[in-house]
């Protein structure tokens, strides 16, 4: 489909995006913020304060409404004094006869009520709540009719209830024969094993992902790295086997790292305690605290972020986009510095950043990065329009004269002026630029 | 929703009756085992449950306490246990340990599960098989519509998409079926039904069986049509950013059930507060469909409003204030309340939603959307999941990528699927593999990876059940046809052209005039033509299934409103993430 690009600027001006264009001196958002300090200014006296009102709900210290369900619950929990907890030791679970009559029953053969009913017949009772006996089809075309019939219903209830039956009274290779050509009946058999956590009986991909999933059950580390090293062997695809090797790695890597940090007592460690441990946190925050912790350790120690970066083949920028945040917050600007200089052929030094300038000021700007630093940033920024829009919103003042200054606009200087402090060396800046008669302003 | 524009409709049905019915069945059941009996309610079923029958009706029937289900060992000391759940394999293992462990200590009690909306022989034979089938009973409490508002009914089944539409699992599709025919034995035949959707289709069948086994009611009916739509007919609406009041409210503090939980900061207290939202709320009920860009507006002048209200106490005497106090305090209070909430969450609103940030992400989705500058788009949304921006919203706009373009290009998906697990975890594995099965997030060509994993798994099985699995769960998936389909339905405005977000012109205004949702598209189309007759390419874009069946009572009052039986979930939250 080709058509012509409207402009971005058009874009931006475009209804679709002044619907959230909100200055921060727009008038829409601070009447909004005067509504509510008149909202909440309303004085009400204390006698309009006496009882309850019937509209308004009492509300609880949790925050449920007083009388709910969840208050209640939550009542109830509160009262009870922890205790030990009563443990359920596994017993031996001897079928015990059926003793309730209470309509249907899968194990009803003792009874001795056999129904003389079609497949189809049997299905309408199963359909209706009425008592039925699957027993009686013994023969393979019986069993398969009878699959067939609760199919034909759409019911997935009846559908898992008769696989449920036939689970039991088929070998599981006659079983898996039939349900290949029965998709619908596959796909319930399938989840019904997982639900059971029977997902062994399985063989297909579903096997290598549900094995796999099995890693989340497991809390200790060491056991789960074990587990996820166990999981190296099975036959996922190219790239799935390389992320679980990575997974494994990774939790090895954040055991050992873990381990030597938590009694570490280094300088950082104090000053930044740490407030959550490392383990099982994605690859991405491990280099974060990698480069907030162990920045400029060598490559040869596993905490250091060029091993992290080489091990699991981090991307430049997604590496200096992580470790920009790691050192703007403690505000090593020198660090910070050296992430984007680049030696060019020549041998001298230059600022590049895979990622836009104006993104690093943003991060830096999080950061509280004082305004000489933010300037030096603003000023590499590629686009005019950009630069002096970033400019503007962080307020470096210099840059954003000397855009004017360079536009030879002297309206917007004259404006700009105005939100300056009367002597400021920025105000006095535009002023002499003002009186300067060698300049051809344009307006 | 929650306000009709015709002078000429009538009015909206009751739909407490469904309550009433339902509560009705709830006490019978729970006198089925008289006595005081302590109550074990799953977690998503007390906030309906509060709904139907508070904690003072329970009470009346001999409850004694009240307990969540955790799947953790019990405290009570009651010798009556009573369980409302959810038919959950899981949740009944954990009632027969319970049981079990009991016994071992030779404790008698007498127990009782109440499986809501309706029991699966799934969960009997975990009773069977554990050995306390004879030690409980078991019954029925047959809940199957909640109503959220004056016009909007929920089956309240947050699994139901991912059973049918992920597992393939038909579970739920009498239970959709008995919802229907619940409505229409109390309000009255429907005389039209149209739908499109293979769930949709299955619900229909299941419903016209379970009508002919019983009586007709002919009585007026109070719906004229009925509107059967399966979710994954339209993927695109729910993976866009909401932009009216209530999208962003749920979009920041999700609403569940009708209701919503704010916190600290909205409340301007050390206290988080839960609240229902419905057209009970004067305030909301205005403000919800709007355009966020009008809310502000609207928020100020009422304030104004509740201000000089307030002000007229200055000048009353005794028996003018006595009438004030009387008559208009009380709704001027709740006003008050109402009010400072919501201008408390849109000043939350703001603050989350930095502007920048927000205004770039639906500038992607706008651009996604509209079919330009991909490249640019993918950028974006490489340097979202670089910045770990939000592991949801990240996945929103691959899963937006993928469904616009038919698939991402094999060297894409596997760049940025390794990207997302660097940076939010390799265990999403697992959920790119759902999202797949779902054709949420797909490659341009799957044909070589299966092939290899077929090699290497063809050791460990026999030759024809390898891929046979893959296979039948891919034939759930379909094909995406955005584009044309955006196209033939004029679903995307042109740029360029002003869009008045006060006045909109068309639907699309949900969306700041960049949109209008597929879904609703295709219903206002098929209402108007009565049918589908003159669709024929649109619902072969959307894989067929489409229907329209005319009931059998021919007097009906005409009436704009209708229900929507979407099987509406949280798509990523809950759904599908691992």
């Amino acid at each position: 489909v080709s058509r012509a690009k409207p402009e971005d600027d058009e874009y931006w001006n475009s209804s679709k995006f002044k619907a959230f264009t909100f200055d921060d001196d727009d008038d829409e958002f601070s009447r909004l913020k005067e509504s509510k300090r008149a909202v909440n200014s309303i004085l009400v006296d204390d006698d309009d304060d006496e009882e309850e009102e019937d509209g308004v709900e009492r509300v609880s210290w949790s925050g449920e409404p007083v009388g709910s369900i969840s208050w209640s619950v939550k009542e109830t929990a509160s009262s009870i004094r922890s205790g030990s907890e009563q443990s359920f030791p596994k017993i031996d679970t001897t079928p015990s006869l059926s003793k309730q009559g209470s309509g249907y029953s899968l194990s009803s053969l003792f009874k001795g009520d056999l129904y003389d009913l079609s497949p189809e017949e049997t299905v309408r009772r199963m359909q209706k709540g009425r008592a039925f006996s699957l027993e009686k089809f013994r023969s393979l075309q019986d069993k398969l009719l009878l699959l067939d019939e609760a199919v034909a219903v759409y019911d997935g209830n009846l559908i898992t209830a008769v696989l449920i039956y036939l689970k039991k009274s088929l070998s599981k290779e006659i079983l898996f024969r039939e349900l290949m050509a029965r998709d619908v009946a596959l796909r319930h058999y399938v989840h019904y094993l997982k639900e059971m956590g029977e997902q062994k009986l399985l063989v297909d991909v579903h096997i290598l992902l549900m094995q796999y999933k099995e890693h989340l059950n497991i809390k200790d580390e060491g056991q789960r790295r074990d587990f996820l090293k166990s999981c190296l062997g099975l036959p996922f695809s190219q790239d799935d086997a390389t992320h679980v090797q990575d997974h494994y790695t990774l939790l090895e890597r954040q055991i050992i790292i873990e381990a030597s940090d938590k009694k570490a007592d280094a300088e950082i460690f104090k000053k930044f305690p740490r407030k959550a441990s490392i383990l099982n946190m994605p690859i991405i925050t491990t280099l974060y605290y990698s480069c907030f912790y162990h920045y400029g350790e060598s490559e040869g120690t596993y905490s250091s972020p060029e091993n992290i970066r080489k091990t699991f083949r981090i991307s430049e920028k997604q590496y200096i986009l992580t470790a920009l945040g790691a050192r703007a917050k403690l505000k090593s600007w020198f660090d910070v510095d050296s992430l984007f200089n680049t030696k060019n052929w020549l041998g001298y030094t230059k600022k590049r950043s895979p990622i836009g300038f104006h993104r690093v000021v943003d991060i830096l700007q999080k950061n509280s990065a004082p305004v000489n630093v933010l300037q030096e940033y603003v000023n590499l920024i590629d686009s005019p329009e950009l630069k002096l829009s970033v400019a503007l919103k962080y307020k470096c003042h210099d840059i954003v004269i000397n855009t004017y200054r360079d536009l030879k606009d002297r309206q917007e200087l004259v404006v700009y002026r105005e939100k300056l402090e009367r002597d400021s060396p920025e105000y006095r800046k535009i002023q002499e630029l003002l009186n300067n008669v060698q300049i051809r302003w344009k307006n | 929703m929650a306000h009709t524009e015709w002078k000429d409709a009538p009015g909206l049905p009751d739909f407490s009756l469904l309550k009433r019915l339902a509560r009705d069945q709830l006490i019978f059941l729970l006198e089925q085992l008289p006595g005081k009996k302590d109550l074990f309610i799953d977690a998503d079923l007390m906030s309906p449950l509060d709904r139907i029958a508070n904690v003072t009706i329970l009470k009346q029937h001999e409850v004694d306490k009240l307990y969540k289900v955790e799947l953790k060992p019990i405290v009570s000391s009651s010798d009556q246990l009573c369980f409302l759940i959810r038919p959950r394999i899981q949740t009944v293992k954990w009632i027969s340990d319970l049981v079990n462990a009991d016994k071992v200590a030779g404790r008698f009690r007498r127990y009782k599960i109440i499986f809501t909306p309706q029991k699966f022989y799934a969960c009997e034979t975990v009773l069977e098989e554990q050995g306390v089938y004879g030690d409980v009973t078991t019954d029925e409490w047959n809940f199957y519509i909640l109503p959220l508002d004056d016009d909007i009914l929920s089956l309240e089944l947050p699994e139901f998409f991912r059973d049918n539409f992920l597992e393939g699992d038909q579970r739920w599709v009498t239970t959709a079926g008995s919802a229907l025919r619940l409505l229409q034995s109390v309000y009255g035949s429907f005389s039209k039904v149209y739908g499109i959707g293979r769930c949709a289709k299955m619900v229909y069948e299941s419903w016209r069986e379970l009508m002919e086994d019983g009586e007709q009611r002919t009585r007026q009916p109070e719906f004229a049509k009925v509107f059967l739509v399966d979710r994954d007919v339209d993927f695109v609406t729910p993976l866009c950013s909401q932009v009216v009041y209530e999208g962003l409210v749920d979009d920041l503090f999700r609403i569940k059930c009708g209701s919503v939980e704010f916190g600290p900061d909205v409340t301007s207290s050390d206290k988080s507060i839960k609240v229902m939202l419905n057209s009970q709320d004067k305030v909301f009920s205005e403000i919800r469909n709007e355009h966020f860009s009008n809310v502000f507006g609207f928020l100020s002048q009422k304030a104004k409003n509740l201000q000089t209200a307030y002000d007229k106490r200055r000048g009353m005497d005794i028996q003018q204030m006595k009438a004030f106090v009387a008559d208009e305090l009380k709704g001027l209070k709740q006003e008050h309340r109402l009010l400072s909430l919501h201008i408390g969450a849109s000043e939350s609103m703001m603050k989350k939603k930095t502007k920048q940030d927000f205004q770039e992400l639906l500038k992607t989705e706008h651009s996604l959307l509209e079919g330009f500058e991909i490249r640019e788009c993918i950028t974006y949304i490489e340097e979202h999941i670089n910045r770990q921006v939000s592991m949801i919203d990240s996945l929103r706009l691959l899963c937006l990528l993928s469904i616009t373009e038919n698939g991402l290009l094999s060297k894409d998906y596997r760049s940025l699927k390794a990207q997302y697990l660097q940076s939010y975890g390799i265990e999403h594995l697992l959920t790119f593999a759902n999202l797949r099965q779902l054709g949420l997030l797909e490659e341009q060509q799957a044909g070589e990876t299966l092939t290899v994993m077929e090699s290497k798994v063809g050791k460990l099985v026999n030759d024809k059940t390898v891929g046979k699995l893959t296979d039948a769960f891919s034939s759930l998936a379909k094909k995406s046809n955005f584009r044309a389909l955006s196209k033939r339905l004029a679903l995307v405005p042109k740029s360029g052209e002003e869009y008045d977000l006060r006045v909109p012109r068309d639907m699309a205004y949900v969306f700041s005039g960049a949109y209008i949702p597929l879904s609703c598209k295709l219903i206002e189309q098929v209402l108007e033509r009565d049918g589908w007759t003159g669709m024929e390419e649109v619902t072969r874009m959307l894989n067929g299934q489409e229907f329209a069946v005319t009931g059998l009572d021919k007097e009906f009052v005409c009436i704009k409103l209708y229900i929507m039986f979407v099987s509406y979930v949280k798509l990523l939250n809950g759904g599908v993430v691992v």
